[in-house]
């Protein structure tokens, strides 16, 4: 019953209750919607980039468990002042939290997102916890090749 | 609750469930320290000795392939498949053996009417008559054939209990309706069907019958000449059977109007390269090797099921859901998903301020195995307003202290989320 305690701590359960930047953002310049067809889980990932490419602001909506409510969460708090390589590279750092590689001197880096190792140890609840940042990584990527396009 | 009452207590003396779970060695087990409570039932069901030594016994003594060897052990292998075609006739009470056809399961068995019955017997702008309730394995096999034909696909739907709104079903009947499939038990509310009914009404329109019975032949006796169904579809796997076997029931003059389903050895009588025939029923829709020893298994489950008795099976299963109702219904902040009359094995469910899968997760560490999700049955989930719910399903060998085992996880699970 102890791992019940360390997947679902107060942190997590406060940010599926209290879900942070909840809501479509208005201008955003890219957005990405990942959905979970095994469970049902959908959420969209909206960010907007001022000129100097930096994640001025984020936001995410759909709906899910408290995992994946409460990661996608997380995760928005962690994005804000990134830039796109920088946004990238959570991603990486926690997915190789999630797959349980040592996470070394990058354990820092993931902050508040260490709450979250606790999925590790049920392994059918991951997915929960990598759909907003798989999505993430969507809308990344359509940053990215908007950049590409208009650059030209 | 009266009624519930009463039906608890008929043949609680005459049905030994101790004894039961004594036949299912993965009862046996703990579960993150705890003693195993499995009611994921309508997803697959464990299996019995009778079933597990059957398997072994014939790949360690008896096994070859069938049909075509002169040999003694494919002489043995060859009585024993046909023997487990005989069992399953007689525990459908099909007229005859050439009435059943061994396929992988329920899914296969609907994909075979599809196409083959689809292809001989259906055209462009004929409809074909499904409920809200059905399993994605009764909808999309009839998607991909409107696809191919331009047959058409109606819909009839269910009130807030998730019965069928036969009404509403009777005036989907029309001239052009040449099939209605509709789904004997529903695998994610339990709901029974009144397929007596659905059968004469279709009937009555020209239309052909197909039952799936997935989720029904674990849980009741099945008689389809009695029923008049034209074809009747189920899996080896929930019926404490082998998975990879399953069974097409077809009335004989449909079978052979229709043509082969796949190609291949077995189901051919001579074969060149201008022309083949065709061998003969239901060897026509068995092409290659079968699933030998799934059938054969599939017979030992039946013998197991028929020496306890369909009728003690079904009263404990109803006098479980009973209990289980009614404890689920006293808790605070739970609501049942399905509440039909008319219900088998099933208690579907959803808890304020809980995500479904939250609950599975936490249930698994209680050792209790349920079902969190849309039970593929996405349009019927959508038809409540739900993604998902959670639920529980219950076979011959689950006892009433295992549902208060269930309905203990249930509360730890609101609290923990403060509920």
């Amino acid at each position: 019953m102890n791992e019940l305690k360390d997947l679902y701590q107060e942190v997590i359960f406060d940010h599926n209750r209290n879900p942070r930047h909840f809501g479509k953002l208005a201008h955003a310049s890219c957005h990405a919607e990942g959905f979970n067809p095994l469970c049902g889980d959908k959420v969209s990932v909206y960010l907007k980039f001022n000129d100097q490419g930096v994640i001025e602001d984020v936001s995410f909506d759909g709906s899910g468990c408290a995992i994946s409510v409460a990661t996608a969460s997380l995760m928005t708090e962690t994005l804000a002042g990134k830039t796109r390589e920088e946004a990238e590279a959570m991603f990486e750092r926690f997915h190789s939290m999630m797959l349980g590689e040592e996470a070394g001197s990058d354990a820092a880096a993931l902050g508040k997102l260490e709450v979250l190792s606790g999925v590790r140890e049920f392994p059918s609840r991951i997915k929960c916890a990598t759909l907003a940042w798989h999505t993430l990584l969507a809308a990344l990527k359509e940053e990215k090749d908007r950049g590409a396009i208009s650059t030209e | 609750m009266n009624g519930n009452t009463q039906r608890i207590n008929i043949g609680r003396d005459a049905f030994d469930v101790e004894a039961i779970r004594a036949d299912f060695p993965a009862l046996r087990q703990t579960v993150h320290g705890r003693a195993l409570v499995f009611l994921d039932n309508a997803a697959s069901a464990q299996k019995p000795f009778r079933v597990i030594d059957t398997v072994r016994q014939y790949y360690t003594d008896d096994y070859a392939n069938v049909h075509r060897g002169l040999h003694y052990l494919s002489e043995r292998a060859s009585d024993a498949f046909e023997a487990a075609r005989g069992k399953v006739r007689g525990f459908i009470n099909a007229r005859e053996d050439c009435e059943i056809v061994f396929v992988r399961g329920t899914t296969e068995a609907i994909n075979l009417v599809a196409a083959s019955f689809g292809q001989s017997h259906l055209k462009a702008g004929d409809e074909i008559l499904i409920t809200e309730m059905e399993h994605h394995s009764n909808i999309v096999p009839w998607q991909l054939l409107g696809e191919r034909l331009g047959t058409v696909l109606k819909v009839a739907p269910v009130n807030d209990a998730g019965e069928l709104l036969m009404d509403e079903f009777e005036r989907l009947l029309g001239p052009r309706t040449r099939l209605v499939a509709v789904t004997h038990v529903s695998n994610a509310l339990g709901t029974i069907n009144p397929i007596e009914r659905i059968i004469a009404l279709a009937h009555a329109h020209g239309a052909r019958v197909l039952i799936d019975g997935a989720q029904s032949v674990p849980h009741t006796a099945v008689d389809v000449q009695a029923l008049d169904c034209d074809f009747y579809a189920f899996s080896g796997h929930k019926l404490y059977g082998p998975t990879g076997i399953g069974v097409l029931y077809g009335k004989r003059e449909l079978l052979e109007a229709m043509p082969p389903y796949q190609g291949g050895g077995e189901m051919i009588r001579e074969v060149s390269f201008t022309r083949t025939t065709y061998a003969e029923l239901p060897h026509k829709f068995e092409a290659g090797t079968p699933h030998i020893v799934g059938a054969i298994g599939l017979g030992a489950a039946i013998d197991y099921l028929q020496e306890i008795g369909l009728e003690a099976i079904a009263r404990h299963e109803d006098e479980l859901l009973a209990y289980a109702t009614a404890r689920l219904q006293d808790i605070p902040g739970l609501r049942m998903v399905g509440t039909a009359a008319r219900k088998a094995g099933i208690a579907s469910f959803l808890l304020d301020g809980v995500h479904t899968h939250d609950v599975g997760t936490i249930l698994d560490r209680h050792g209790v195995a349920v079902r969190a999700g849309h039970h593929c049955a996405m349009p019927l989930m959508t038809r409540f307003g739900v993604s998902g719910t959670t639920r529980a399903s219950f076979a011959l060998y689950n006892t009433r202290a295992e549902i208060d085992t269930l309905a203990g996880a249930i509360r730890h699970a609101q609290e923990l989320f403060g509920r």
